[in-house]
């Protein structure tokens, strides 16, 4: 304590000042003006409540939706990092029809605001990619079942599959752009060197590729592509506008039922931001265990 | 095999980097087991000739024709010259992800397709050949430059090649170095390899050459045996040139 005290200069204790003063006034308007009716201690039963049928407690909405948002993120980012690889592929291609491809797909994202981009995949692809494979009629077959463990496991309740697909879909659609030009950046930041060395012991463009180039483009961009993860997460709230049932759309639900604005926004801030932290701690700390690796000089 | 025949065919090159002339209409040939020892000032297109024979630069103009196999746009007939001929860099170009082993293994199993097992031993058996056999599972990054030059020479001698190019590989390297590198290299030649090397170490030439070949320009200026060459060069250039690397 003594050591923060002394680092402290007179502008800190200003600003801290003044801090408490803008969040004082915030509070006093909220208790005098608003008379807001705060109910925190209601807040738990949305996360876990005791289910009186089976006799034990089972976790509520808010879990529900933290949960389908931490798979969606898996999911998506899965789909992201294939989808990236391959742009990133394009992006550095000899072919000039294939680089202008995906710059083109690259610029539409980057010049158009990231909602209205979701809801064209939603409505233009995903959904018709839902309907022509019949993932609805699908996903009630395996709903109906009795053994469908490990799919609620894998994917939740089954009959809200064929929303959180299409959810997967777009958002993994939507961050493979940024992905592909990680990707891409790391595919120009390895050695021409390289290229001619595999090149020169006969290696196809596909060898060349996979076994040379891409192990080493990968791992230099590690760190952004663990950021770009950790985006994906907090950009996954907005599928929560094509019901997708995640934690902000279960949260608004709270908000529409209990009134409770407040206390479920804090709420769902404070998971989406332990969730995302936590992820950028053990990022951090993984990056600074690996600093020893072999393979650098 | 034919003693006598050309294995590389070079007629009439020429190479444009945009309007620059690299190459201005090289002819040479060389015998299958021929030594040949290419130097001259920097910037005189030694690099991209040897480029070309495996087709890491695209010749403009000319034919060239290497161990039968006429190079043109055709991928398959590209691939193929590079699978019979291994190349050395200046800058060793290891690949630094995989250990010395992989980096031996990687070429004859994703190319030649042979079995991991078979290419382990034929990389040990390389490692031997170049005197580092305690090394292989190590990193490029953990050894020392004429270390990892040597490396890269047993990954060449792996896809078993019966052509070896050398662009300058002893520029990059600490003097006390340099020899170790020059040792599997004579040791190479000793064992037949048709080499064609660009280098500037001309005691190694000396000892290994068939043939000396001078370059300035983007031309061959000069081409002889290394006796004839070194004693009596024709050109004034060459006589210059060889003053200069040879005064001290």
């Amino acid at each position: 304590m003594k050591k923060i005290r002394k680092k402290l200069h007179w502008l800190d204790f200003v600003l801290i000042a003044a801090l408490v003063g803008i969040f004082g006034y915030i509070w006093f308007q909220i208790e005098g003006k608003l008379n807001y009716n705060w109910r925190w201690e209601v807040i738990p039963y949305y996360m876990f409540r005791f289910d009186e049928e089976k006799g034990r407690w089972v976790s509520n909405i808010l879990i529900h939706g933290l949960v389908t948002t931490i798979r969606i993120s898996i999911y998506a980012s899965v789909l992201a990092v294939i989808l990236g690889t391959i742009l990133g592929l394009a992006r550095c291609a000899n072919n000039l029809a294939i680089r202008m491809l995906a710059r083109t797909y690259l610029e539409f994202l980057r010049n158009i605001p990231p909602l209205v981009v979701i809801f064209i995949f939603f409505f233009f692809l995903s959904e018709q990619l839902v309907a022509a494979f019949n993932i609805e009629g699908w996903a009630r077959g395996i709903a109906r079942q009795e053994n469908n463990g490990i799919w609620v496991f894998f994917f939740g309740d089954m009959r809200r599959f064929p929303s959180m697909i299409s959810g997967v879909i777009v958002l993994a659609l939507f961050e493979s752009a940024f992905v592909g030009e990680i990707v891409r950046a790391g595919i120009e930041s390895v050695d021409r060197g390289q290229r001619e060395a595999a090149r020169s012991l006969g290696m196809s463009w596909y060898a060349e590729t996979r076994y040379i180039v891409l192990p080493q483009a990968l791992r230099k961009v590690l760190p952004p592509l663990a950021n770009q993860f950790i985006s994906l997460i907090k950009d996954s709230s907005i599928i929560s506008l094509i019901s997708v049932q995640e934690l902000t759309y279960k949260t608004t639900e709270i908000v529409s039922s209990s009134r409770m604005i407040f206390e479920a926004w804090i709420t769902t801030a404070a998971l989406y931001f332990i969730l995302c932290f936590s992820l950028s701690l053990l990022f951090r700390y993984l990056e600074s265990s690996s600093k020893l690796d072999k393979t650098k000089a | 095999m034919q003693e006598d025949a050309a294995i590389i065919e070079i007629r009439n090159l020429d190479k444009f980097f945009g309007k620059f002339q690299a190459l201005a209409d090289v002819s040479l040939s060389v015998r299958s087991g021929e030594r040949v020892v290419i130097c001259g000032p920097s910037g005189s297109g030694k690099s991209t000739l040897i480029r070309c024979i495996n087709r890491l630069e695209e010749h403009s103009a000319g034919q060239l024709t290497v161990d039968g196999i006429e190079l043109d746009d055709e991928t398959k007939n590209i691939r193929a010259v590079r699978m019979e001929v291994g190349m050395v860099f200046q800058q060793f170009n290891l690949f630094p992800h995989l250990t010395v082993l992989e980096n031996l293994t990687v070429g004859p199993m994703r190319v030649r397709k042979i079995s991991r097992r078979k290419a382990e031993e034929r990389a040990r058996k390389y490692l031997e050949r170049v005197h580092i056999p305690e090394q292989a599972e190590k990193y490029p990054a953990q050894l020392s430059g004429g270390q990892q030059q040597r490396v890269a020479i047993a990954r060449s001698l792996c896809m078993e090649p019966r052509i070896m190019l050398f662009d300058e590989p002893t520029s990059a390297l600490d003097p006390e170095m340099i020899n170790e590198v020059l040792d599997v290299m004579v040791e190479l030649a000793e064992s037949g390899m048709t080499m064609i090397c660009v280098t500037h170490e001309m005691g190694f030439a000396r000892k290994v050459a068939d043939m000396m070949v001078f370059m300035e320009e983007g031309r061959i200026i000069e081409s002889a045996p290394p006796a004839e060459f070194f004693s009596s060069p024709k050109s004034e250039r060459c006589r210059m040139f060889l003053d200069q690397i040879l005064e001290h």
